[in-house]
């Protein structure tokens, strides 16, 4: 196991990650700024013996993900805001079908074909379902190179464990940084989760059906009914979030991947002035870390929520549903390649 | 300790290798370090840039908006950049591209100035240019040390490509002298 500190971007880490954790197949179509992780594939599956494929197009790669995971394979694909428009109806037939698969959507600024700068602008995108029917995908948020690392492994156990796509959400400046960090074993295949499901020849068993059509009347109702069972599960047991200094906090700001670090500087900041600041960083995007909201919002009647986004107001969505107007919840973000700086938050924090 | 150094140039002057061997020199010195390259839309013969942040604390955002060192390689990064320095800042400039002698820009900075691409290619070699204006910088400030930045060098050249870091260290060198120092 090498502990060695080494750097290195964002997308290579993902992309790195995703190899350690056994996944074996890789098809993308090129778009900046995830870039560097579709290369990085390229070379790194040939040493694996995995597969990689340049698709023809991003609908084309997702369905190719699609195959693979109905094989039993660990697949992803990875692509940027406008490309992640074009792999929704694969994600829904992904969800439909309950297979497991992972997808990295490195955001840039939208909407439509918009810039190459970060963005946080796919939220809705991301923990709504994002193309048609009921459903869910697990939306994780990592906020540095080595949780880039470290999530792909978390993505690709919770996608098997829960036969669902769970979308890695990263923004461009995280893509594109390096920073130190360790790579070390994320040997989690070895713990092998079982898929009989799996198309894998039905030589002396009966014939698995993968399938996201129910024409017989009461079918379908049914199985929307199984998945929403299996959301509930998922958001009793699966959401996660990082809190700071929530024991005296009076302000709490709100903030998740590569906006939640300019969130903790500005709070480090302001606490060495003894300003009571404390942080909230949702790490599962989907499902959304609503308990510790319910619980802030129930206890401390004069906490004031400010919600930092790259974004103009789309996970705020969230943190209004869960403390159900109890508490004040304030907003500070830009999009369309405007970042919050510190400054500008400092100011904001001023006027509450 | 914070330091945050924008280093900008033409596509092809090394202004991405600089910012890594930096980046990797305080790794090695166990700082907290951030390396963020302009990305996408960059065309032959315009400008790249790169930002580093080396610091003992963890860093924010990657991100520079006030920089307290500018390296700069050509004159359009010069334009481009001379607005985000901070008051006192140090400004190390590539003469061999950069005819602003005597600047009002320069008010209120430290301003160092020489023909690194010149000096590269008396050396011999116009691409090491950037290692020589990275002399410059270890030679006016304390971030980094010499011995971690050449380990970095060490540690990044391809086994097939040795025969390169001797002549990068040698600019390393020739920049370090420019100030005094060896």
């Amino acid at each position: 196991m090498m502990t060695k500190r080494i750097l290195m971007t964002g997308n290579e880490a993902i992309a790195e990650g995703a190899i350690q954790a056994g996944c074996r197949f890789y098809a993308g179509y090129p778009i900046t700024p995830q870039n560097e992780l579709t290369a990085y594939m390229a070379r790194r599956m040939l040493q694996v013996k995995g597969i990689f494929i340049q698709a023809e197009s991003e609908l084309s790669a997702i369905n190719m993900v699609f195959g693979a995971a109905a094989v039993g394979e660990r697949a992803m694909t990875s692509s940027s805001s406008p490309g992640m428009s074009l792999k929704q109806e694969g994600i829904s037939y992904l969800a439909g079908a309950e297979l497991p698969a992972v997808i990295v959507n490195i955001m840039r600024g939208g909407p439509g074909l918009g810039n190459i700068a970060p963005s946080q602008s796919d939220y809705f995108q991301a923990t709504r379902g994002g193309g048609h029917g009921d459903y869910r995908c697990i939306v994780l948020a990592p906020s540095c190179v080595q949780e880039a690392y470290n999530f792909m492994g978390v993505a690709f156990d919770l996608a098997d464990r829960y036969r669902i796509p769970v979308i890695v959400l990263g923004d461009g400046m995280l893509g594109q940084m390096m920073e130190p960090m360790v790579i070390h074993s994320l040997n989690r295949k070895a713990k092998g989760i079982e898929k009989p499901w799996a198309l894998t020849g039905c030589q002396a068993r009966k014939p698995n059906v993968i399938k996201s059509f129910y024409l017989k009347e009461g079918d379908l109702e049914k199985f929307n009914l199984k998945l929403q069972k299996k959301y509930r599960l998922i958001q009793q047991k699966e959401a996660c979030y990082e809190g700071l200094f929530l024991d005296d906090a009076k302000t709490i700001l709100v903030a998740y991947g590569t906006m939640a670090r300019i969130a903790k500087n500005v709070l480090y900041k302001l606490r060495e002035k003894k300003k009571k600041i404390g942080l909230v960083r949702p790490i599962t995007l989907w499902p959304f870390p609503k308990g510790i909201f319910q619980q802030l919002s129930v206890q401390r009647k004069r906490l004031v929520a400010l919600v930092i986004e790259m974004s103009y107001g789309q996970m705020l969505e969230d943190v209004k549903l869960c403390t159900d107007g109890k508490i004040k919840v304030e907003f500070c973000g830009r999009a369309g390649g405007g970042i919050p700086t510190e400054r500008e938050i400092i100011k904001k924090i001023a006027t509450l | 300790m914070t330091e945050e150094i924008i280093i900008a140039g033409a596509g092809g002057q090394g202004v991405m290798l600089l910012g890594k061997v930096l980046a990797q020199a305080g790794l090695i010195q166990g700082k907290y370090v951030t390396w963020l390259p302009s990305y996408g839309a960059e065309v032959r013969g315009g400008t790249a840039y790169c930002m580093v942040i080396v610091s003992d604390k963890q860093i924010g955002s990657p991100y520079i908006d006030k920089a307290d060192t500018l390296i700069i390689m050509n004159e359009p990064s010069f334009r481009k950049f001379y607005s985000y320095l901070k008051d006192n800042g140090l400004l190390i400039l590539n003469t061999s591209f950069i005819n602003l002698a005597e600047s009002q820009l320069y008010k209120r900075r430290r301003v160092v100035k020489h023909p690194f691409t010149d000096i590269a290619m008396q050396m011999g070699n116009a691409r090491v240019a950037n290692m020589i204006a990275l002399g410059g910088y270890l030679a006016q400030k304390d971030i980094v040390d010499q011995r971690s930045v050449i380990k970095a060098m060490e540690e990044m050249t391809l086994t097939d490509k040795r025969e390169l870091l001797e002549v990068n260290k040698q600019a390393l060198y020739t920049g370090l002298k420019l100030y005094g120092k060896s």
